[in-house]
């Protein structure tokens, strides 16, 4: 059975404003692919730990060394706004 | 024939003796570029400038005879996600359009600083999530072998690139069989390397578990000598592999007597064509001909890994590409408030794969389903690299089928997410397992399109996967090219 998603809910949390007709069609989808990933859960895995990293490793440090970073103006001049060395956006808080 | 069909190796063995130059070399793939294109739409830019001034370098440096090693001179292409310092990359999506990176990736790094003259960005479906090409802002790539199919993906602009002859290498990322996948599509040779080997550093993220940098090329001894180029530690790269690893050019042409092949059980029957089937079980009676061990293996969880793959790779997508807000680079469409802002720019700049793919990675590390759907997988992984650890305390390598079919009708499975995944069934265990892979042309299918094959290996494993990749290429005696309406042949 597809599972049913509050897709708005998570279109909310991924910052994405769909339109109604296109939340509908994702939540369709979703919920086809969601019944077949679900297949998982039906694998005995009381055996394993979880695992994120391929190969196991932890920990990668380096060396603590002062070295050059981006060009500034370089990086702001890929910004769709900037003014003075800073980025600008629209107010961050409503009635702001 | 041009110096556009040579391999890597005769072009540096022509560069080194002087027989032809860079710029001569470089002209003529650029000029077969130029031919191909019109059918192909494989590059999304090129860099001619940049190409011949890189070419005229490198002249300079083969006749004072101080070449920087065998790829100097040699045109080489990029997939778009990788950043080119400058130069456009888009990963294929209208939320990138324009965006020039201030820096190199360290492989684009690598690469110039060993003389490569790099001819472009090649088309992918938008940030690698695709297996066609089709999902590209841009417009789809064509298979060089028939333009009403596809390349395969999402590095169909790379395979196809290097199949028509318009760059003599290329480089691509694999998170599920992204090189490995396009390649068999297009008859050439691709491989993904042990997950941390290459750096990662300025590849544009897709799922950072997953991702890995790898060469698509004509033969594998090309493909070894570019591995060697690209591989080695990068602090910039936090899973970027420390340890000793061992030249892989010196493993090809040691043959496969008394090497342990296992053929993966599961990836055969239901769902692979006849075809697919006839030209690998051919290939396995031979190598067993040549000497090697060749059983049957079973990888059971491998049914498994497809499922798990669908939530661990697009959670860790809806992760990564959180940073496409519409304030540091990249598309804003405005909003009354920040968060309008980025959620009007996300919604534009996203096409209905990537779309897709974050909100169900999102659903999946959503509170109240974490648990049942990404911790499960996460240990559905574990439990692969289980059975893999397992499968090769028998066996030295695996083979399978590298894509259960040949290059399919363009739109025939782009409206239907389930229907393409399903065309990494046997490329994505690699990926979860991080270890390395390489897909082999051995053949045509009844229409005439390419058929691959592919060898897996453990984690560092890449010398006895290229030993036996070479003898599999030497059995199979694949020479042929792509007409291309006449354009290359």
């Amino acid at each position: 059975m597809p599972i049913d998603i509050d897709i708005a809910h998570v279109a909310r949390l991924a910052r994405l404003a769909l339109t109604e007709e296109e939340l509908e069609g994702y939540r369709r989808q979703l919920g086809d692919i969601l019944e077949h990933a679900a297949h998982v859960q039906d694998l005995d895995t009381s055996s394993v730990t979880p695992t994120a990293h391929p190969l196991g490793f932890v920990n990668a440090f380096r060396d603590d060394e002062v070295c050059p970073s981006l060009e500034r103006a370089e990086v702001l001049a890929a910004a769709p706004e900037a003014r003075e060395g800073y980025f600008v956006v629209p107010p961050a808080l409503e009635g702001s | 024939m041009t110096a556009a069909d040579l391999t890597i190796t005769q072009a540096a063995a022509g560069l080194a003796s002087g027989e032809m130059t860079s710029t001569q070399l470089t002209e003529a793939v650029l000029d077969r570029a130029a031919m191909t294109e019109a059918v192909l739409h494989a590059y999304l830019t090129m860099d001619r400038d940049g190409a011949m001034a890189a070419a005229a370098e490198s002249d300079r440096r083969h006749a004072r005879k101080d070449p920087l090693g065998p790829l100097d001179g040699i045109p080489i292409a990029l997939k778009d996600n990788m950043c080119t310092h400058g130069v456009e990359t888009t990963a294929s999506s209208k939320i990138l359009a324009g965006y020039r990176p201030p820096y190199d990736a360290t492989v684009v790094e690598r690469l110039r600083s060993q003389g490569a003259v790099i001819t472009g960005k090649t088309n992918l479906d938008e940030f690698a999530m695709g297996s066609s090409t089709e999902n590209s802002a841009y417009g789809a790539t064509s298979n060089p072998w028939d333009p009403d199919r596809v390349p395969g993906g999402s590095s169909g602009g790379s395979a196809a690139v290097v199949a028509a002859g318009s760059a003599l290498g290329a480089l691509g990322s694999d998170t599920g069989g992204s090189i490995r996948q396009p390649a068999a599509l297009c008859g050439v040779v691709g491989m993904k390397p042990t997950y941390g080997l290459v750096s990662r550093f300025g590849l544009i993220a897709f799922a950072s578990s997953l991702d890995q940098i790898g060469p698509f090329t004509r033969t594998v001894t090309d493909s070894a000598l570019l591995l060697d180029a690209i591989a080695g530690f990068d602090p910039r790269d936090a899973t970027s592999f420390r340890g000793e690893y061992p030249n892989f050019s010196d493993a090809i042409g040691r043959g496969v007597q008394g090497l342990r092949i296992g053929v993966v059980k599961e990836f055969s029957g239901e769902g692979f064509e006849p075809a697919v089937e006839a030209a690998c079980s051919s290939m396995l009676d031979r190598l067993s001909a040549t000497g090697a061990d060749v059983v049957e293996v079973s990888v059971p969880t491998v049914d498994a890994a497809l499922s798990a793959y669908y939530l661990i790779a697009p959670a860790e997508c809806s992760a990564n590409l959180a940073r496409f807000d519409g304030i540091r680079y990249g598309l804003r469409v405005s909003g009354a408030t920040t968060e309008e802002m980025m959620a009007r720019s996300r919604a534009e700049g996203f096409g209905p794969e990537v779309t897709r793919r974050i909100l169900l990675g999102t659903y999946a590390l959503s509170a109240g389903y974490y648990d049942a759907f990404y911790g499960k997988a996460l240990e559905v992984r574990a439990l692969l690299q289980a059975d893999f650890a397992a499968a090769y305390e028998k066996v030295d390598v695996l083979v399978s089928p590298t894509s259960p079919f040949t290059a399919f009708k363009m739109g025939d499975k782009s409206q239907d997410p389930l229907a393409m995944y399903l065309c990494d069934i046997c490329t994505i265990p690699s990926n979860l397992a991080g270890h390395p892979g390489i897909s082999i042309p051995i053949g045509l299918d009844e229409s005439g399109l390419p058929i691959g094959f592919q060898v897996m290996a453990p984690a560092l494993g890449e010398p006895v996967m290229y030993r036996v990749a070479a003898e599999v290429e030497r059995l199979a005696t694949f020479d042929a090219r792509p007409e291309l309406a006449g354009v290359t042949a």
